[in-house]
C-alpha cells in the first residue's frame, strides 16, 4: 500500500538535497543559514512520523530560530540567461506546456482511478488520502516526463528547486506552523471565548442584526484562525443554530450554506489563509507580502455584503 | 471566563501590524497560547510539534518545484509569454477573466487539482496577464508588473473559493453536513450546494467586473508612472 508516508519520504529526500545545494554553493553568503533550515525541515518529512512530539516540536522551534537568529538568504541568480531560455523556449516551442500540464492531469487521473485499484485484495492506496498520493505521484511523473525531453544536467532539478525553495522562503513553512497555532487556539478554547465576546457586546435583538453579527462574525473569526472550517462550529454553534435558526425562525441549510461561505471573505483578507494569501506572494517574488490580499479585499468585502443580503433575504422565507 | 487564552491572538495581530517576521510571530503566538491556557512547557512544545507533523500534508504542493524550475530555466514563461502575443484579443483582465471562469467551473466539478499558484499561476497564468500588459503598453514599471501578479494569484484564489462549494463532495460541504448532524439536524448535501451558487454567481460578477475594469486602471497607472520619470527628465 502506498501511504502518504510515501511522499513525506520524498519531501524529506527534496529538502536535504536543496540543502545539500545550498551549502555547496559557496557565492552564497547564507549557505550554512538556509542549508539548516531546510535541512531541519526535510528531518521533519523524513522521520517526523517516528520521532517523539517532543522531539518534533523542538526541531521546529529550531527552525525558526534559525530564521529569526540567522536571517535566511534570498535566491541565486537564474542558471540560464534570457537569450538562452528564449532560444530554448523557440526550440521547444508548445511541448514545453507538457510536463507542466502533467501535473493536474496526472493528479486528476490518479483520483479518479486510484481508489479502485486493489492489490491483494487490500487498497492500494488510503482513500482519504488519495489526491495527495496522486499529486505527489504527479510531480515525479512530470519530472521524470521533463528531463527524459529535456535532458538538462543531471543536477538541474534539484538547483532549480533550491532556487525556487529560497524565493519562497520561510513562507513555505508558514501554512503548517498557523496549523500548529489553530491546535493550540483549540486547545486553549479561544473559539469559546470569541463567540462569547460577540454574544455579549452585540445587541441581537433584530433578525438583521442577528444575521449580519453572523455573516461579519464568521468572516472576522475566519480571519483570526485563517480557516473558515475552524470559525463554522463556533460561529455556528453560538450564533447561527440558536439565534437565526431557532429563535427567529430561519432555514438551517441556507443559514449554515451561506454561513460558510461569508467565512470565505475572511479568507480573502487576512495573511492567517497563509497557503491562499502569502504563499503566493513569496512564489510570485513580490516585495510586499500583502500585496495578494491587498488585492483581495475589495472583493472579500463586497462578497461579505452580498452574502449578508443573501442570507437575510433568502433564510426567513 | 478568563480572557487570558486571547494572547496570542493578540500577539498574531501586534506581530503582523509591526511587520515581524510572520514565521516568528505565529511560532510565538503558538506557544504563548498553550501557555496562557496553563499547560506545562514540555507539554506545550509536545503539542506544538505534534500539529506541525499531523499537517505536512499542506506543504506536499513543493514537490512540483524541481519540474516546475527545470521548464522555467527551458523557457517555459517565454514560451507562455509568445503564446499569449498570438492571441489578438488578449488583454491581462480579459486572460484573467478567462481563468476566474475556468477554475470556478472546474472547481464546481470537484477537479479542484486543476489550478493552484504553484502549478498554475507562477509557470503559466502569471508570464501570461503580464505578457498581455506588454504587449499592450510596452514595457511595464516593476510595481504594474507586481500589480498583475498579485491579480493572477488572487484570480485563483476566488475561483477555487466560490467554485467548489457547489460540488457536494467537498470538504466545506462534508464538514457543514457532520456538523449539523451532530447538532441533531440532518441535510441533504446537494441542498447545501445549490444554496453556494447565488454566491458563486455574485462571486463572479464582482471579481470578473473588477477584472474588466484592471486593463483601464493598468494604463492609468502606468501613464503615472511615466509621467513621473519624465518630468525631471524634461526639467533638465
Amino acid at each position: 500500500m502506498i501511504g502518504l508516508e510515501f511522499v513525506y519520504v520524498l519531501m524529506g529526500v527534496m529538502m536535504f538535497g536543496i540543502a545539500a545545494v545550498n551549502l555547496r554553493d559557496r557565492s552564497s553568503r547564507k549557505r550554512y543559514v538556509n542549508g539548516a533550515f531546510w535541512a531541519l525541515y526535510g528531518v521533519t518529512f523524513l522521520v517526523g512520523s517516528r520521532l517523539p512530539d517532543f522531539v518534533n516540536g523542538l526541531l521546529v522551534i529550531g527552525m525558526v530560530l534559525v530564521m529569526a537568529i540567522g536571517k535566511l538568504g534570498g535566491p541565486p541568480p537564474e542558471a540560464a540567461s534570457r537569450a538562452e531560455r528564449e532560444a530554448s523556449a523557440a526550440r521547444w516551442g508548445n511541448r514545453l506546456f507538457v510536463p507542466a500540464l502533467a501535473i493536474p492531469a496526472v493528479t486528476l487521473l490518479g483520483t479518479m482511478t486510484l481508489k479502485s485499484l486493489h492489490f491483494h485484495g487490500t487498497p492500494l492506496v488510503a482513500a482519504k488520502d488519495v489526491t495527495l498520493i496522486s499529486l505527489g505521484l504527479a510531480t515525479v511523473v512530470a519530472l521524470i516526463v521533463g528531463v527524459v525531453m529535456l535532458r538538462p544536467p543531471l543536477a538541474a532539478p534539484i538547483t532549480e528547486a533550491r532556487r525556487l525553495m529560497d524565493a519562497v522562503s520561510w513562507a513555505a513553512v508558514l501554512p503548517q506552523m498557523l496549523a500548529a497555532l489553530g491546535t493550540m487556539f483549540a486547545l486553549a478554547g479561544v473559539g469559546p471565548i470569541v463567540a462569547g465576546v460577540l454574544e455579549r457586546w452585540i445587541p441581537l435583538d433584530t433578525a438583521f442584526a442577528v444575521v449580519a453579527t453572523y455573516t461579519v462574525g464568521m468572516a472576522l473569526f475566519t480571519s483570526v484562525m485563517g480557516n473558515a472550517f475552524a470559525a463554522f462550529p463556533v460561529m455556528t454553534a453560538g450564533i447561527g443554530l440558536p439565534l437565526v435558526v431557532h429563535k427567529f425562525g430561519g432555514d438551517v441549510v441556507v443559514m449554515a450554506a451561506v454561513g460558510m461561505l461569508s467565512g470565505y471573505s475572511g479568507t480573502l483578507m487576512t495573511p492567517m489563509a497563509a497557503n491562499f494569501n502569502i504563499v503566493p506572494a513569496a512564489l510570485l517574488e513580490l516585495p510586499d507580502e500583502n500585496a495578494v490580499i491587498k488585492v483581495q479585499v475589495p472583493t472579500g468585502l463586497l462578497l461579505l455584503v452580498a452574502n449578508t443580503a443573501i442570507m437575510y433575504f433568502c433564510v426567513f422565507r | 471566563m478568563s480572557y487570558l487564552p486571547l494572547l496570542g491572538v493578540l500577539i498574531v495581530v501586534v506581530g503582523f501590524a509591526l511587520r515581524i517576521n510572520p514565521l516568528l510571530v505565529v511560532a510565538a503566538a503558538a506557544i504563548a497560547t498553550g501557555l496562557a491556557a496553563h499547560h506545562a512547557l514540555v507539554s506545550v512544545i509536545s503539542s506544538f510539534g505534534k500539529a506541525f507533523i499531523d499537517s505536512r500534508s499542506v506543504a506536499v504542493i513543493w514537490l512540483a518545484l524541481p519540474v516546475i524550475g527545470l521548464l522555467e530555466r527551458s523557457g517555459l514563461k517565454e514560451r507562455a509569454r509568445t503564446v499569449i502575443s498570438k492571441i489578438k484579443m488578449a488583454t491581462t483582465g480579459r486572460l484573467l477573466l478567462a481563468y476566474l471562469a475556468l477554475r470556478q467551473i472546474t472547481a464546481s466539478l470537484g477537479l479542484t487539482s486543476l489550478g493552484g499558484h504553484a502549478q498554475m499561476v507562477r509557470p503559466l497564468i502569471a508570464p501570461m496577464a503580464e505578457a498581455a500588459a506588454e504587449i499592450q503598453f510596452g514595457e511595464l514599471p516593476e510595481k504594474t508588473r507586481h500589480r498583475i501578479r498579485a491579480h493572477a494569484a488572487a484570480a485563483d484564489n476566488v475561483g477555487v473559493f466560490y467554485g467548489e462549494d457547489i460540488f457536494i463532495a467537498i470538504g466545506s460541504i462534508l464538514l457543514i453536513k457532520s456538523f449539523l448532524e451532530q447538532s441533531g439536524v440532518i441535510v441533504e448535501a446537494t441542498q447545501l450546494a445549490v444554496w453556494a451558487i447565488p454566491t458563486a454567481i455574485c462571486a463572479f460578477v464582482i471579481h470578473g467586473t473588477r477584472l474588466l475594469l484592471l486593463d483601464r486602471s493598468l494604463a492609468r497607472e502606468i501613464d503615472a508612472v511615466r509621467a513621473e520619470s519624465d518630468t525631471p527628465a524634461d526639467a533638465a
